[in-house]
Protein backbone atom coordinates (compact mmCIF):
# COMPACT_ATOMS: atom_id res chain seq x y z
CA UNK A 1 0.00 0.00 0.00
CA UNK A 2 2.73 2.43 0.98
CA UNK A 3 4.65 1.49 -2.14
CA UNK A 4 1.61 2.34 -4.25
CA UNK A 5 1.21 5.67 -2.41
CA UNK A 6 4.90 6.48 -2.90
CA UNK A 7 4.57 5.70 -6.56
CA UNK A 8 1.50 7.95 -6.77
CA UNK A 9 3.44 10.76 -5.07
CA UNK A 10 6.39 10.37 -7.41
CA UNK A 11 4.21 10.40 -10.52
CA UNK A 12 2.22 13.44 -9.40
CA UNK A 13 5.33 15.38 -8.32
CA UNK A 14 7.11 14.46 -11.54
CA UNK A 15 4.14 15.70 -13.54
CA UNK A 16 4.05 18.90 -11.49
CA UNK A 17 7.75 19.51 -12.08
CA UNK A 18 7.14 18.95 -15.79
CA UNK A 19 4.46 21.64 -15.83
CA UNK A 20 6.84 24.10 -14.19
CA UNK A 21 9.40 23.21 -16.83
CA UNK A 22 6.88 23.64 -19.63
CA UNK A 23 5.69 26.93 -18.17
CA UNK A 24 9.23 28.28 -18.01
CA UNK A 25 9.98 27.20 -21.56
CA UNK A 26 6.79 28.93 -22.63
CA UNK A 27 7.70 32.07 -20.70
CA UNK A 28 11.10 32.16 -22.37
CA UNK A 29 10.21 31.07 -25.88
CA UNK A 30 6.70 32.34 -26.65
CA UNK A 31 6.67 35.34 -28.95
CA UNK A 32 4.52 37.90 -27.09
CA UNK A 33 3.31 38.83 -23.64
CA UNK A 34 -0.20 37.37 -23.81
CA UNK A 35 1.00 33.93 -24.92
CA UNK A 36 3.63 34.04 -22.19
CA UNK A 37 0.86 34.80 -19.70
CA UNK A 38 -0.93 31.70 -20.98
CA UNK A 39 2.16 29.58 -20.29
CA UNK A 40 2.61 31.08 -16.84
CA UNK A 41 -0.92 30.35 -15.63
CA UNK A 42 -0.67 26.68 -16.61
CA UNK A 43 2.55 26.36 -14.64
CA UNK A 44 1.37 27.82 -11.38
CA UNK A 45 -2.07 26.19 -11.39
CA UNK A 46 -1.29 22.68 -12.63
CA UNK A 47 2.33 22.54 -11.53
CA UNK A 48 1.69 23.50 -7.93
CA UNK A 49 -1.61 21.57 -7.90
CA UNK A 50 0.08 18.32 -8.91
CA UNK A 51 2.89 18.83 -6.40
CA UNK A 52 0.35 19.39 -3.62
CA UNK A 53 -1.57 16.31 -4.79
CA UNK A 54 1.63 14.29 -4.64
CA UNK A 55 2.47 15.53 -1.16
CA UNK A 56 -1.01 14.88 0.28
CA UNK A 57 -0.39 11.17 1.07
CA UNK A 58 2.73 12.23 3.00
CA UNK A 59 0.91 14.80 5.17
CA UNK A 60 1.19 13.99 8.86
CA UNK A 61 -2.36 14.85 9.82
CA UNK A 62 -5.65 15.98 8.36
CA UNK A 63 -4.84 19.54 9.39
CA UNK A 64 -1.52 19.45 7.51
CA UNK A 65 -3.32 18.13 4.44
CA UNK A 66 -5.88 20.94 4.68
CA UNK A 67 -3.07 23.48 4.95
CA UNK A 68 -1.47 22.08 1.79
CA UNK A 69 -4.76 22.43 -0.04
CA UNK A 70 -5.23 25.94 1.35
CA UNK A 71 -1.81 26.93 -0.03
CA UNK A 72 -2.80 25.69 -3.47
CA UNK A 73 -6.17 27.48 -3.29
CA UNK A 74 -4.44 30.74 -2.30
CA UNK A 75 -2.03 30.55 -5.23
CA UNK A 76 -4.97 29.71 -7.50
CA UNK A 77 -6.97 32.71 -6.33
CA UNK A 78 -4.21 35.26 -6.57
CA UNK A 79 -2.74 33.73 -9.74
CA UNK A 80 -6.07 33.80 -11.55
CA UNK A 81 -6.83 37.36 -10.50
CA UNK A 82 -3.35 38.61 -11.39
CA UNK A 83 -3.45 36.91 -14.77
CA UNK A 84 -6.75 38.67 -15.44
CA UNK A 85 -5.30 42.03 -14.37
CA UNK A 86 -2.14 41.61 -16.45
CA UNK A 87 -4.13 40.39 -19.44
CA UNK A 88 -6.46 43.38 -19.35
CA UNK A 89 -3.55 45.76 -18.88
CA UNK A 90 -1.83 44.26 -21.90
CA UNK A 91 -4.76 44.23 -24.31
CA UNK A 92 -5.01 47.96 -25.15
CA UNK A 93 -1.25 48.06 -25.53
CA UNK A 94 -1.43 45.26 -28.07
CA UNK A 95 -4.16 46.97 -30.03
CA UNK A 96 -2.05 50.11 -30.25
CA UNK A 97 0.95 48.33 -31.75
CA UNK B 1 28.22 16.17 -2.67
CA UNK B 2 24.75 15.31 -1.42
CA UNK B 3 21.59 16.44 -3.18
CA UNK B 4 20.88 18.98 -0.46
CA UNK B 5 24.30 20.59 -0.96
CA UNK B 6 23.74 20.84 -4.71
CA UNK B 7 20.37 22.45 -4.01
CA UNK B 8 21.97 24.96 -1.63
CA UNK B 9 24.73 25.79 -4.09
CA UNK B 10 22.21 26.36 -6.87
CA UNK B 11 20.15 28.57 -4.58
CA UNK B 12 23.19 30.63 -3.61
CA UNK B 13 24.18 31.16 -7.26
CA UNK B 14 20.61 32.22 -8.11
CA UNK B 15 20.53 34.73 -5.25
CA UNK B 16 23.88 36.22 -6.26
CA UNK B 17 22.84 36.44 -9.91
CA UNK B 18 19.57 38.21 -9.18
CA UNK B 19 21.28 40.52 -6.67
CA UNK B 20 23.83 41.47 -9.30
CA UNK B 21 21.12 42.11 -11.84
CA UNK B 22 19.15 44.28 -9.40
CA UNK B 23 22.17 46.54 -8.99
CA UNK B 24 23.07 46.58 -12.68
CA UNK B 25 19.53 47.20 -14.01
CA UNK B 26 19.17 50.54 -15.76
CA UNK B 27 15.42 50.97 -15.44
CA UNK B 28 13.76 51.64 -12.12
CA UNK B 29 10.98 49.06 -12.53
CA UNK B 30 13.31 46.37 -13.79
CA UNK B 31 15.38 46.64 -10.67
CA UNK B 32 12.29 46.73 -8.42
CA UNK B 33 11.13 43.48 -10.02
CA UNK B 34 14.59 42.02 -9.48
CA UNK B 35 14.44 43.04 -5.83
CA UNK B 36 11.08 41.33 -5.30
CA UNK B 37 12.47 38.13 -6.85
CA UNK B 38 15.52 38.46 -4.62
CA UNK B 39 13.29 38.63 -1.52
CA UNK B 40 11.41 35.51 -2.60
CA UNK B 41 14.64 33.55 -3.02
CA UNK B 42 15.97 34.88 0.26
CA UNK B 43 13.06 33.46 2.23
CA UNK B 44 13.89 30.02 0.79
CA UNK B 45 17.51 30.59 1.82
CA UNK B 46 16.38 31.33 5.40
CA UNK B 47 14.48 28.03 5.44
CA UNK B 48 17.65 26.22 4.37
CA UNK B 49 19.47 27.98 7.23
CA UNK B 50 16.80 26.56 9.59
CA UNK B 51 15.45 30.01 10.47
CA UNK B 52 11.72 29.77 9.67
CA UNK B 53 10.88 32.87 11.74
CA UNK B 54 13.16 35.01 9.59
CA UNK B 55 11.89 33.30 6.44
CA UNK B 56 8.34 34.21 7.43
CA UNK B 57 9.32 37.83 8.05
CA UNK B 58 11.12 37.99 4.71
CA UNK B 59 8.10 36.49 2.94
CA UNK B 60 5.65 38.87 4.61
CA UNK B 61 7.75 42.03 4.35
CA UNK B 62 9.57 41.23 1.10
CA UNK B 63 6.61 40.25 -1.04
CA UNK B 64 3.80 41.95 0.83
CA UNK B 65 5.05 45.34 1.89
CA UNK B 66 8.39 46.20 0.25
CA UNK B 67 7.18 45.24 -3.23
CA UNK B 68 4.14 47.49 -2.96
CA UNK B 69 6.20 50.27 -1.35
CA UNK B 70 8.85 50.26 -4.08
CA UNK B 71 6.38 49.97 -6.93
CA UNK B 72 4.22 52.78 -5.56
CA UNK B 73 7.25 54.98 -4.93
CA UNK B 74 8.54 54.28 -8.43
CA UNK B 75 5.22 55.22 -9.98
CA UNK B 76 5.04 58.46 -7.97
CA UNK B 77 8.64 59.36 -8.83
CA UNK B 78 7.90 58.76 -12.48
CA UNK B 79 4.75 60.87 -12.17
CA UNK B 80 6.80 63.68 -10.65
CA UNK B 81 9.51 63.30 -13.30
CA UNK B 82 12.01 62.84 -10.49
CA UNK B 83 13.95 59.93 -11.93
CA UNK B 84 14.71 61.36 -15.33
CA UNK B 85 15.60 64.91 -14.31
CA UNK B 86 18.14 63.93 -11.65
CA UNK B 87 21.70 64.12 -13.03
CA UNK B 88 23.48 60.74 -13.05
CA UNK B 89 26.23 60.49 -10.43
CA UNK B 90 29.77 61.24 -11.63
CA UNK B 91 32.25 58.43 -12.18
CA UNK B 92 34.24 59.38 -9.06
CA UNK B 93 31.09 59.26 -6.95
CA UNK B 94 30.18 55.85 -8.32
CA UNK B 95 33.70 54.52 -7.71
CA UNK B 96 33.60 55.76 -4.14
CA UNK B 97 30.16 54.25 -3.51
CA UNK B 98 31.39 50.97 -5.00
CA UNK B 99 34.54 51.00 -2.85
CA UNK B 100 32.47 51.66 0.27
CA UNK B 101 30.11 48.79 -0.57
CA UNK B 102 33.05 46.42 -1.14
CA UNK B 103 34.57 47.51 2.18
CA UNK B 104 31.33 46.82 4.11
CA UNK B 105 30.85 43.46 2.38
CA UNK B 106 34.48 42.49 3.06
CA UNK B 107 34.19 43.46 6.73
CA UNK B 108 31.01 41.41 7.12
CA UNK B 109 32.58 38.44 5.33
CA UNK B 110 35.68 38.70 7.53
CA UNK B 111 33.58 38.72 10.71
CA UNK B 112 31.65 35.64 9.61
CA UNK B 113 34.68 33.74 8.30
CA UNK B 114 36.86 34.50 11.34
CA UNK B 115 34.35 33.15 13.86
CA UNK B 116 35.93 30.51 16.11
CA UNK B 117 34.82 26.92 15.64
CA UNK B 118 32.26 26.20 17.08
CA UNK B 119 30.79 29.69 16.79
CA UNK B 120 29.86 31.33 20.11
CA UNK B 121 26.15 31.03 20.76
CA UNK B 122 23.57 31.95 23.36
CA UNK B 123 21.07 29.44 21.96
CA UNK B 124 21.34 26.92 24.85
CA UNK B 125 20.73 29.72 27.38
CA UNK B 126 17.77 30.99 25.34
CA UNK B 127 16.28 27.50 25.34
CA UNK B 128 16.93 27.01 29.06
CA UNK B 129 15.00 30.14 30.02
CA UNK B 130 11.95 29.14 27.96
CA UNK B 131 10.22 27.42 30.87
CA UNK B 132 10.08 30.68 32.85
CA UNK B 133 8.28 32.46 30.00
CA UNK B 134 5.75 29.70 29.33
CA UNK B 135 6.52 30.03 25.61
CA UNK B 136 7.60 27.29 23.19
CA UNK B 137 9.25 29.45 20.51
CA UNK B 138 12.68 30.70 21.62
CA UNK B 139 12.62 33.48 19.01
CA UNK B 140 9.47 34.99 20.50
CA UNK B 141 11.01 34.60 23.97
CA UNK B 142 14.09 36.54 22.86
CA UNK B 143 12.01 39.29 21.26
CA UNK B 144 9.35 39.87 23.91
CA UNK B 145 11.01 38.58 27.09
CA UNK B 146 14.84 38.50 27.07
CA UNK B 147 15.42 41.71 25.15
CA UNK B 148 11.99 43.25 25.34
CA UNK B 149 13.35 46.78 25.73
CA UNK B 150 15.05 46.55 22.31
CA UNK B 151 11.88 45.26 20.71
CA UNK B 152 9.87 48.08 22.26
CA UNK B 153 12.34 50.65 20.87
CA UNK B 154 12.09 49.05 17.42
CA UNK B 155 8.36 49.66 17.46
CA UNK B 156 8.97 53.27 18.51
CA UNK B 157 11.27 53.59 15.48
CA UNK B 158 8.36 52.50 13.25
CA UNK B 159 6.18 55.24 14.74
CA UNK B 160 8.99 57.77 14.21
CA UNK B 161 9.20 56.67 10.58
CA UNK B 162 5.51 57.45 10.12
CA UNK B 163 6.02 60.86 11.77
CA UNK B 164 8.91 61.44 9.34
CA UNK B 165 6.76 60.58 6.33
CA UNK B 166 3.90 62.75 7.55
CA UNK B 167 6.21 65.69 8.13
CA UNK B 168 6.66 65.91 4.35
CA UNK B 169 3.06 67.09 4.02
CA UNK B 170 2.38 70.60 2.69
CA UNK B 171 0.92 72.83 5.42
CA UNK B 172 -2.58 73.05 3.98
CA UNK B 173 -2.83 69.23 3.81
CA UNK B 174 -1.80 68.63 7.41
CA UNK B 175 -4.16 66.19 9.16
CA UNK B 176 -5.65 65.33 5.76
CA UNK B 177 -5.58 62.00 3.97
CA UNK B 178 -2.71 60.58 1.86
CA UNK B 179 -3.25 60.15 -1.87
CA UNK B 180 -5.31 57.07 -2.81
CA UNK B 181 -3.26 53.98 -3.58
CA UNK B 182 -5.36 52.75 -6.47
CA UNK B 183 -6.91 53.76 -9.75
CA UNK B 184 -10.15 55.65 -10.00
CA UNK B 185 -12.29 52.63 -10.84
CA UNK B 186 -11.39 49.18 -9.52
CA UNK B 187 -11.49 46.10 -11.71
CA UNK B 188 -13.62 43.04 -11.15
CA UNK B 189 -10.58 40.83 -10.64
CA UNK B 190 -9.36 43.03 -7.81
CA UNK B 191 -12.76 43.06 -6.13
CA UNK B 192 -12.77 39.27 -6.41
CA UNK B 193 -9.42 39.17 -4.62
CA UNK B 194 -10.82 41.40 -1.88
CA UNK B 195 -13.71 39.04 -1.32
CA UNK B 196 -11.77 35.78 -1.56
CA UNK B 197 -8.20 36.46 -0.51
CA UNK B 198 -8.53 39.12 2.19
CA UNK B 199 -10.69 37.08 4.63
CA UNK B 200 -8.29 34.15 4.25
CA UNK B 201 -5.36 36.50 4.73
CA UNK B 202 -6.79 37.90 7.96
CA UNK B 203 -7.23 34.33 9.15
CA UNK B 204 -3.60 33.52 8.29
CA UNK B 205 -2.45 36.67 10.11
CA UNK B 206 -4.33 35.77 13.29
CA UNK B 207 -3.06 32.19 12.98
CA UNK B 208 0.56 33.36 12.79
CA UNK B 209 0.08 35.62 15.82
CA UNK B 210 -1.42 32.76 17.83
CA UNK B 211 1.08 30.01 16.90
CA UNK B 212 3.96 32.49 17.32
CA UNK B 213 4.12 31.68 21.03
CA UNK B 214 5.10 28.08 20.40
CA UNK B 215 6.06 27.75 16.73
CA UNK B 216 7.56 30.01 14.04
CA UNK B 217 5.43 33.12 13.66
CA UNK B 218 4.77 36.10 15.87
CA UNK B 219 3.59 39.66 16.13
CA UNK B 220 5.67 41.18 13.33
CA UNK B 221 4.87 38.54 10.72
CA UNK B 222 1.18 38.62 11.64
CA UNK B 223 1.10 42.42 11.56
CA UNK B 224 2.83 42.53 8.17
CA UNK B 225 0.31 40.11 6.66
CA UNK B 226 -2.64 42.07 8.05
CA UNK B 227 -0.99 45.25 6.72
CA UNK B 228 -0.80 43.67 3.25
CA UNK B 229 -4.50 42.83 3.46
CA UNK B 230 -5.41 46.41 4.32
CA UNK B 231 -3.25 47.66 1.45
CA UNK B 232 -4.94 45.46 -1.12
CA UNK B 233 -8.34 46.79 -0.03
CA UNK B 234 -6.98 50.32 -0.42
CA UNK B 235 -5.48 49.51 -3.84
CA UNK B 236 -8.87 48.35 -5.06
CA UNK B 237 -10.40 51.55 -3.67
CA UNK B 238 -12.95 49.81 -1.45
CA UNK B 239 -11.53 51.99 1.28
CA UNK B 240 -9.35 55.10 1.22
CA UNK B 241 -6.26 55.87 3.30
CA UNK B 242 -7.59 57.49 6.50
CA UNK B 243 -7.00 61.11 7.46
CA UNK B 244 -3.75 61.25 9.41
CA UNK B 245 -5.50 63.47 11.96
CA UNK B 246 -8.04 60.76 12.85
CA UNK B 247 -7.90 59.91 16.53
CA UNK B 248 -8.43 56.15 16.05
CA UNK B 249 -5.50 56.03 13.63
CA UNK B 250 -3.15 57.77 16.04
CA UNK B 251 -4.26 55.56 18.93
CA UNK B 252 -3.74 52.43 16.79
CA UNK B 253 -0.27 53.62 15.74
CA UNK B 254 1.00 54.04 19.29
CA UNK B 255 -1.05 51.26 20.96
CA UNK B 256 1.69 48.64 20.57
CA UNK B 257 4.70 50.56 21.94
CA UNK B 258 2.52 52.30 24.58
CA UNK B 259 1.09 49.07 25.98
CA UNK B 260 4.57 47.52 25.81
CA UNK B 261 6.12 50.42 27.74
CA UNK B 262 3.29 50.55 30.29
CA UNK B 263 3.67 46.82 30.95
CA UNK B 264 7.40 47.27 31.34
CA UNK B 265 6.91 50.08 33.85
CA UNK B 266 4.29 48.06 35.73
CA UNK B 267 6.87 45.27 35.93
CA UNK B 268 9.08 47.72 37.79
CA UNK B 269 6.46 48.05 40.51
CA UNK B 270 5.00 44.57 40.64
CA UNK B 271 7.69 42.12 39.60
CA UNK B 272 10.76 43.87 40.91
CA UNK B 273 12.37 45.10 37.72
CA UNK B 274 11.82 47.25 34.63
CA UNK B 275 10.32 44.88 32.01
CA UNK B 276 10.20 41.98 34.47
CA UNK B 277 7.10 39.79 34.16
CA UNK B 278 5.58 38.27 37.33
CA UNK B 279 6.27 34.53 37.60
CA UNK B 280 3.50 32.36 36.23
CA UNK B 281 1.88 35.19 34.28
CA UNK B 282 4.59 35.72 31.69
CA UNK B 283 2.80 34.05 28.79
CA UNK B 284 -0.57 35.83 29.09
CA UNK B 285 1.23 39.16 29.48
CA UNK B 286 3.40 38.47 26.44
CA UNK B 287 0.36 37.58 24.33
CA UNK B 288 -1.41 40.72 25.59
CA UNK B 289 1.52 42.91 24.50
CA UNK B 290 1.80 41.09 21.19
CA UNK B 291 -1.87 41.62 20.37
CA UNK B 292 -1.37 45.40 20.52
CA UNK B 293 1.91 45.13 18.61
CA UNK B 294 0.08 43.31 15.80
CA UNK B 295 -2.47 46.13 15.64
CA UNK B 296 0.19 48.85 15.52
CA UNK B 297 2.31 47.09 12.89
CA UNK B 298 -0.75 46.37 10.74
CA UNK B 299 -1.57 50.10 10.78
CA UNK B 300 1.96 51.50 10.58
CA UNK B 301 3.19 49.70 7.46
CA UNK B 302 0.30 50.76 5.18
CA UNK B 303 0.63 54.36 6.40
CA UNK B 304 4.32 54.27 5.45
CA UNK B 305 3.36 53.04 1.98
CA UNK B 306 0.51 55.56 1.58
CA UNK B 307 2.94 58.43 2.10
CA UNK B 308 2.40 61.98 3.37
CA UNK B 309 -1.04 63.65 3.44
CA UNK B 310 -1.99 65.02 0.03
CA UNK B 311 -5.51 66.26 0.62
CA UNK B 312 -6.65 69.09 2.83
CA UNK B 313 -8.61 67.85 5.85
CA UNK B 314 -11.79 69.64 4.77
CA UNK B 315 -12.16 67.93 1.39
CA UNK C 1 11.96 8.93 -1.43
CA UNK C 2 13.26 12.04 0.33
CA UNK C 3 16.05 12.30 -2.22
CA UNK C 4 13.50 12.22 -5.01
CA UNK C 5 11.59 15.08 -3.37
CA UNK C 6 14.77 17.13 -3.05
CA UNK C 7 15.69 16.48 -6.67
CA UNK C 8 12.21 17.68 -7.68
CA UNK C 9 12.58 20.79 -5.47
CA UNK C 10 15.98 21.57 -6.98
CA UNK C 11 14.72 20.98 -10.50
CA UNK C 12 11.74 23.31 -10.05
CA UNK C 13 13.86 25.99 -8.40
CA UNK C 14 16.43 25.79 -11.16
CA UNK C 15 13.72 25.89 -13.82
CA UNK C 16 11.88 28.92 -12.50
CA UNK C 17 15.26 30.47 -11.76
CA UNK C 18 16.11 30.09 -15.43
CA UNK C 19 12.77 31.78 -16.11
CA UNK C 20 14.24 34.86 -14.48
CA UNK C 21 16.12 35.41 -17.72
CA UNK C 22 12.80 37.03 -18.67
CA UNK C 23 13.54 39.63 -16.00
CA UNK C 24 16.81 40.37 -17.78
CA UNK C 25 15.42 40.44 -21.28
CA UNK C 26 12.02 42.00 -20.66
CA UNK C 27 11.14 43.54 -23.05
CA UNK C 28 8.15 44.92 -21.15
CA UNK C 29 7.77 45.33 -17.42
CA UNK C 30 4.82 42.94 -17.50
CA UNK C 31 7.05 40.17 -18.86
CA UNK C 32 9.40 40.77 -15.97
CA UNK C 33 6.54 40.63 -13.51
CA UNK C 34 5.39 37.30 -14.96
CA UNK C 35 8.80 35.74 -14.34
CA UNK C 36 8.55 36.78 -10.70
CA UNK C 37 5.03 35.34 -10.52
CA UNK C 38 6.38 32.03 -11.79
CA UNK C 39 9.22 32.22 -9.29
CA UNK C 40 6.65 32.71 -6.53
CA UNK C 41 4.65 29.62 -7.48
CA UNK C 42 7.80 27.57 -8.02
CA UNK C 43 9.23 28.82 -4.72
CA UNK C 44 6.09 27.69 -2.88
CA UNK C 45 6.27 24.29 -4.62
CA UNK C 46 9.93 23.72 -3.75
CA UNK C 47 9.39 24.91 -0.17
CA UNK C 48 6.64 22.32 0.25
CA UNK C 49 8.89 19.63 -1.22
CA UNK C 50 11.81 20.62 1.02
CA UNK C 51 9.47 20.72 4.02
CA UNK C 52 8.33 17.19 3.29
CA UNK C 53 11.87 15.87 2.84
CA UNK C 54 13.60 17.61 5.76
CA UNK C 55 12.47 18.41 9.28
CA UNK C 56 12.34 22.15 9.83
CA UNK C 57 9.32 23.24 11.84
CA UNK C 58 6.99 25.81 10.40
CA UNK C 59 8.01 25.62 6.74
CA UNK C 60 4.39 25.07 5.72
CA UNK C 61 3.48 28.37 7.34
CA UNK C 62 6.20 30.13 5.36
CA UNK C 63 4.75 28.58 2.21
CA UNK C 64 1.32 29.77 3.33
CA UNK C 65 2.61 33.31 3.73
CA UNK C 66 4.37 33.24 0.37
CA UNK C 67 1.26 31.84 -1.32
CA UNK C 68 -0.86 34.57 0.23
CA UNK C 69 1.43 37.40 -0.85
CA UNK C 70 2.92 36.00 -4.07
CA UNK C 71 0.74 38.19 -6.25
CA UNK C 72 1.00 41.41 -4.27
CA UNK C 73 3.84 43.03 -6.14
CA UNK C 74 2.15 42.19 -9.45
CA UNK C 75 -1.11 43.74 -8.31
CA UNK C 76 0.58 46.92 -7.12
CA UNK C 77 2.53 46.98 -10.35
CA UNK C 78 -0.45 46.61 -12.69
CA UNK C 79 -2.26 49.17 -10.60
CA UNK C 80 0.52 51.75 -10.75
CA UNK C 81 1.27 51.13 -14.42
CA UNK C 82 -2.28 52.19 -15.25
CA UNK C 83 -2.61 54.89 -12.61
CA UNK C 84 -0.08 56.86 -14.65
CA UNK C 85 -2.73 57.28 -17.28
CA UNK C 86 -0.36 56.19 -20.04
CA UNK C 87 -2.83 53.72 -21.45
CA UNK C 88 -6.24 54.26 -19.89
CA UNK C 89 -8.70 51.42 -20.25
CA UNK C 90 -11.98 51.83 -22.04
CA UNK C 91 -14.49 53.83 -20.10
CA UNK C 92 -11.79 55.06 -17.80
CA UNK C 93 -12.22 58.64 -16.77
CA UNK C 94 -8.89 58.98 -15.09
Amino acid sequence: MSLALDLFSLVAIGAGAFFFFAGTVGLLRFPDSLTRLHALTKADNLGLGLIVLGLLPRAGSLLDALRLIAIWVLVQLSGAATAQLIGRALSPRRAAE
Amino acid sequence: MSILQVLDLGLAILVLAIAGWTIAARELFASVVGYVAYGLLLSIVWIRLHAPDVALTEAAIGSGVTGVLLVTTGARLRGAGGVETAAPPRLSQRLMAGALAVLVAAALAAVVLLLPEPAPTLAPEAREGLAATGLGNPVTAVLIAYRSFDTMLEKVVLVLAVVGVWSLAPDRCWAGAPAPLGRARPEGALLFLDQALVPLGILVGVHLFWVGADEPGGAFQAGAILAAMWMIVMISRLTEPPRVGARWLRLALIAGPAVFLATGLAGGGMAGGFFAYPAGFAKPIILFIEAFLVLSIAVTLPMLVAGPPRRSPQS
Amino acid sequence: MNDALLVAAGFILLTVGAGLVRVLRGPGDFDRMMAVQLLGAGGVASLLLIASATTVAGVEDVALGLALLAAFASIAFVNSAEADGAEPLEGEDG
